[in-house]
């Protein structure tokens, strides 16, 4: 798969989420079931109608999003985490922790290209002398010895970036398999991933479509690894808003930093 | 003789161990909230063999389309070698995962103990899956539920699993389940259970929820109900402060533990009220998961519309509105109350209380050797005077440590070696 055909095939996945988000969009607010009762307590009756809510966030395609937040979960419960309980018995320990660091020194390409564009010349430094020595004393990224050395990774992409301009959120955005995100962080992953391919730093242009899908599912199956979130096991019946709240919260913590 | 040196040693033990007792923080706000500082925790290998798994518990039982988790889970940690077995019930609103629960299943595991790890009772799955009511609360019914479900669990493992004893554990309110459990394994007889230890429970389940209630109500003042929203854009000010200084801070446990140091580096104190009010927002969150739920389960149309089905793609904030302004006492005076006078018409409101407490067993208590109480001097969940209950009750049989707050220092070095010790002697 060379990088071009890649990029255009995101760019038109893109197009089509967007526009079935928009289809989709008038979906969300709680529609009466046929002989429902209205409950003892409601919004009406017992909520004050000036009160604020943390939880009421930018999201006007909810129900489109719920569809997807249905749709990821499924895809984790019966593809990503069975392949992940099978890594995680097969691979040992030290195997895991250098394909981690190496995938995390790879990731480290963007986060510098983000700093730079951000222009933080600390974090650019200190991202560049991880990349040097990781990749060198680190045998291409499978230790990581920059962060006993001090150097501590400073996550950057192209969402933060835009953000660090003054871009808003937009909405909120849950994107099929990759998860929350907005309409700012969507454009900066899609951003980031063109910008990577062009880097190409693992060489897929010189290389056949196989060795680049076995690196991408190592790489997926090493990032489903290190989350420890599952769908509906929070045991809150508000599991959507409460995840929706974390995240935008969350990246105006990172953009802020 | 023999008696009066006995008694000495355990005065001047327990006056060593107020002496010499480590944890770190003398606030219990500042321990509830931050718990044990790494540095602190008695170190137990996380690399164990657990097993996340699922069981069916009403087979007979339909649950709406809505349901996402469709039956019940649990975890086992077992040894490869014939081995005592404790059960750990989570406390209020927590499943088998949760980290506190995790942390005693890593130190049983290591000091030899096969462990099953069950969530709460007013978890949602329990609710849905293994609750005969689906109305938590009510400390007979979800022992009742327990117990039937330790049993299948049991059922379905025994082949594999080579057990030597039987012991039952909880903290918060798992702590007073695992001795209403323990009351009605007396007559049932299936576990015969050789040790109960209950860590940090309440006495009264509706005094100290009144008590976590009131954190809440009296810190976050709103228009007319309390108003998380400013409250919130303060923390996440601060947080983001924290961050943007701190290029080691990263999103995980350590994380407040973290933005706490950074406050005392600041010269500033960790203010009462906010810890409060952590707290308060915390359990109220539980609590509104917990009422909504069971509302929704049994049909009550009390927040939740009866009859209404949900679809997929439909919002649920409307009901997250009404369910974060209603509190605990709410719940219990009109979805819970109801529905069991509804049951029960003997029964009243006072008799529910009543119910709900340790008090309401106490004669068991006084005789049952087989069961022990880890608390603390400190805790925040229980009323002026409720930790002599304990000491009356119990005796010699009560560990009470000086501080710790409500579970802070479940992961301490001395309390997990006095976990552990316990269901080893």
């Amino acid at each position: 798969m060379n990088p071009l055909h890649q990029k255009t095939q995101f760019a038109r996945g893109f197009a089509a989420l967007l526009v079935i988000g928009m289809l989709a969009g008038c979906g969300g607010a709680p529609v009466k079931t046929e002989g429902e009762i209205e409950p003892q307590r409601t919004l009406e009756k017992n909520v004050p109608s000036d009160a604020t809510f943390a939880i009421d966030q930018s999201d006007p395609i909810e129900g489109f999003n719920r569809g997807v937040y249905h749709f990821n979960a499924w895809v984790d419960r019966s593809i990503l985490l069975p392949v992940v309980e099978a890594y995680d018995f097969v691979a040992p320990d030290p195997v895991k922790s250098g394909v981690h660091n190496f995938f995390q020194n790879i990731g480290d390409v963007e986060n510098l290209v983000n700093s730079i564009l951000q222009l933080k010349p600390k974090a650019s430094l200190v991202t560049a002398g991880r990349l040097v020595v990781n990749t060198t004393v680190g045998l291409l990224g499978i230790w990581d010895p920059a962060t006993r050395l001090g150097l501590n990774r400073h996550d950057e992409d192209f969402g933060q970036t835009l953000g660090r301009y003054g871009v808003g959120n937009g909405p909120y955005l849950v994107l099929p398999i990759l998860g929350p995100s907005n309409l700012r962080d969507a454009v900066g992953k899609g951003v980031d991933m063109y910008v990577n391919s062009e880097i190409d730093p693992l060489f897929f242009e010189h290389n056949d479509g196989t060795y680049e899908a076995a690196v991408r599912t190592l790489d997926t199956i090493d990032t489903r690894d290190n989350i420890a979130f599952r769908y509906y096991e929070t045991g809150s019946p508000f599991e959507y808003e409460l995840v929706r709240l974390m995240y935008l919260k969350m990246r105006e913590i990172e953009i802020a930093r | 003789m023999l008696l009066i040196f006995l008694s000495f040693f355990f005065a001047a033990g327990a006056w060593a161990a107020v002496e010499d007792y480590g944890y770190p923080y003398a606030d219990p706000l500042v321990a509830t909230v931050l718990g044990t500082p790494k540095a602190d925790q008695a170190a137990v290998s996380r690399d164990i063999p657990r097993k996340e798994k699922k069981i069916v518990i009403f087979p007979d039982r339909k649950l709406p389309d809505a349901v996402a988790v469709r039956s019940f889970q649990y975890a086992i940690t077992a040894q490869d070698k014939a081995a005592p077995l404790v059960f750990v019930i989570a406390g209020t609103g927590s499943s088998h995962k949760s980290a506190k629960v995790r942390q005693m299943e890593a130190a049983l595991y290591g000091a030899g103990f096969h462990v099953i790890s069950l969530a709460s009772p007013t978890y949602t799955n329990f609710i849905q899956t293994a609750s005969s009511t689906r109305m938590p609360g009510r400390t007979s019914v979800d022992a009742a539920d327990l117990y039937q479900v330790m049993d299948k669990i049991w059922e379905a493992n025994k082949a594999k699993v080579e057990v030597t004893d039987f012991h039952v554990t909880g903290y918060s309110l798992g702590g007073a389940n695992a001795a209403f459990v323990a009351k009605l394994d007396e007559e049932k007889k299936r576990f015969n259970f050789k040790k109960v230890l209950m860590i940090n429970p309440p006495v009264n389940l509706y005094h100290s929820v009144g008590i976590l209630d009131r954190m809440l109500t009296k810190n976050v003042p709103g228009p007319a109900a309390p108003d998380f929203n400013t409250f919130f854009d303060k923390l996440m000010k601060r947080f983001s402060e924290v961050y943007s200084q701190d290029d080691e801070l990263k999103f995980n446990d350590e994380f407040l533990y973290r933005i706490y140091e950074k406050n005392l580096e600041e010269g500033r104190t960790a203010k009462p009220e906010v810890l409060e009010a952590l707290i308060g927002i915390s359990f109220r969150l539980s609590s509104a998961n917990m009422a909504t739920i069971a509302d929704f389960a049994t049909q009550r149309g009390w927040i939740v519309p009866k009859g209404h089905k949900f679809s997929r793609t439909e919002s649920t904030t409307p009901y997250y509105k009404v369910a974060t302004r209603t509190s605990f006492v709410d719940y219990f005076d009109e979805l819970y109350v109801p529905f069991y006078r509804e049951l029960e018409p003997a029964s009243s409101r006072d008799s529910l209380i009543r119910e709900s407490s340790l008090e309401s067993i106490e004669p068991y208590l006084r005789g049952a050797d087989k069961i022990g109480v880890m608390h603390n001097a400190d805790d925040i969940i229980l009323a002026p005077g409720e930790i002599e209950f304990f000491r009356q009750v119990f005796g010699n049989r009560a560990k009470i440590y000086p501080r710790g707050g409500h579970c802070g220092n479940m992961a301490y070095r001395d309390n997990v070696t006095y976990l552990v010790d316990y269901f080893k002697k």
